[in-house]
């Protein structure tokens, strides 16, 4: 089954789980796996509207998902679907 | 014309000329070179010393903050001796310490877009080493508009990122991450904290690829994204690519000055310790301890459970931020509370959030607990 890495910033939601697999076929799919199986992510992912947020950024097999089919990309068994959060320390 | 090298120059720099990628005349144009660093906290301390070492000719510095005892943790262009002073001075004063050829000019003000493109004019890359949010789209907006290369990175706790933004030759950080996320979700160091060395390997990579930048040397992170977790002692890659929908660098931008950064991201400039909920919603160390004498308001710690073992305010329920929405129910909507953690800024977020459930008669601690320890209970340490 396709595995998520969950980000660090966002692992206070995932008990701390840092890779979640899910049963999907497309980048879509496992995204709303992700929440229904963790449901305190989904307002840090999802607006309002249902939409995912424009700074969620998801690589798929280290490639964006943005230059693939976006949220329509296939999944493979074997894929591992990358959340990259923004950070801004520097401190 | 590349500047010569005087003979205490030659033996200074003898392990750089001893590489052929480098050589005299590499040295030569380091010594014309020059970069902006922009902040010399825990990022521009590395990148700061070890490119003032490596003989970078003229190094700007750009910070208006000072020293602070809890800086030293991690900001080793600091030091104890310093302790008070503006920022930029206590740098500058090491970094010159280090190499007395080199020129240092510091910018004893905070980056803005006022000052920005004035400040970055002049120089040949800029590092972002600034610990928000506001100052990474406008680090990022000025590279594009100047054509300049910015090297980013960031950290929080024992994640690092890593990327040469360089519109002309790949993405920009707007390709990336086209808007910031919500504030408040992703927390700051000075909230969440950061490991100490973390920003030691991060900053020496970012001071790596300016080094590679102004020699010309290597395969320069432009395209490339690297996430470091000190935890696992992982380095990871991923692919960038130009984003065609970005709004400074791509085919149809539509921002083409700088804007207000603030405004965009909606939080501040800065990573400051002292949080607020606004005016009418906040309340003082000196006014809670006189309303503790008399009646029975409900002190709400929102901090991490293993924040609890530095301080405490006593009869304190903890309901960590990250649990309060699930936790509502614990709570009595009719009586007075007032909400704290460290330093008012995670309290001021669960006071939003108790505010859009309903409750109404709650109060922000401003300065959180570390205010209390300071104006009221000065046994309690401040952290």
């Amino acid at each position: 089954m396709p595995r998520i890495k969950i980000p660090t910033p966002l692992r206070y939601y995932t008990d701390q789980q840092a890779e979640v697999t899910v049963q999907a076929g497309t980048v879509a799919e496992a995204m709303q796996a992700l929440v229904a199986q963790y449901p305190a992510l989904k307002p840090h992912l999802y607006n309002g509207d249902g939409q995912l947020r424009p700074f969620v950024n998801l690589f798929l097999n280290r490639k964006n998902i943005r230059d693939l089919q976006g949220l329509e990309t296939p999944l493979a068994e074997e894929d591992e679907l990358m959340l990259i959060p923004s950070i801004a320390g520097g401190c | 014309m590349l500047p010569p090298l005087t003979h205490e120059e030659i033996l200074r720099y003898s392990r750089h000329l001893l590489i052929p990628e480098i050589g005299l005349k590499g040295q030569q144009k380091l010594k014309a070179s020059s970069v902006l660093v922009i902040g010399t906290g825990g990022l521009g301390s590395p990148v700061a010393l070890y490119l003032a070492a490596a003989g970078v000719g003229r190094i700007g510095i750009v910070d208006y903050d000072v020293v602070d005892a809890s800086n030293l943790q991690r900001q080793i262009i600091h030091g104890t001796s310093t302790l008070g002073q503006r920022k930029v001075e206590s740098a500058r004063r090491r970094m010159l310490d280090l190499n007395p050829d080199i020129e240092v000019i510091a910018y004893d003000e905070p980056f803005t877009s006022e000052n920005a493109m004035r400040i970055a004019a002049d120089y040949d890359v800029i590092v972002d080493g600034t610990d928000n949010f506001p100052t990474r789209y406008l680090s990022n907006d000025v590279a594009v508009f100047l054509g300049k290369p910015n090297v980013y990175a960031s950290i929080f706790r024992f994640d690092g990122q890593v990327s040469v933004f360089y519109a002309r030759e790949g993405p920009c950080y707007r390709c990336l991450f086209p808007a910031p996320p919500p504030p408040g979700l992703v927390p700051s160091c000075a909230e969440g904290g950061v490991l100490g060395v973390l920003p030691g390997v991060i900053g020496s990579l970012q001071a790596t690829e300016a080094l590679k930048l102004l020699l010309g040397i290597g395969e320069p992170l432009i395209g490339r994204l690297l996430l470091y977790n000190a935890l696992d002692m992982s380095f990871e890659f991923v692919e960038l690519k130009k984003n065609p929908n970005c709004r400074v660098c791509g085919p149809n931008a539509d921002i083409k000055t700088l804007i207000d950064y603030e405004e965009f991201c909606g939080v501040p400039g800065h990573d400051r310790e002292e949080g607020s909920a606004g005016s009418g919603w906040d309340i003082t160390p000196a006014e809670l301890a006189e309303r503790l004498q008399t009646n029975g308001i409900l002190l709400l710690d929102v901090r991490e459970p293993h924040e609890l073992e530095i301080s405490r305010l006593p009869g304190a329920l903890n309901i960590p931020l990250g649990q309060l929405a699930a936790r509502l129910s614990e709570l009595d909507s009719a009586r007075e509370m007032v909400v704290f953690c460290k330093a008012g800024t995670r309290s001021a977020r669960a006071l939003e959030l108790l505010v859009s459930a309903g409750f109404r008669k709650v109060k922000n601690l401003k300065g959180g607990i570390n205010a209390w320890a300071r104006e009221v209970d000065p046994s309690l340490p401040i952290y």
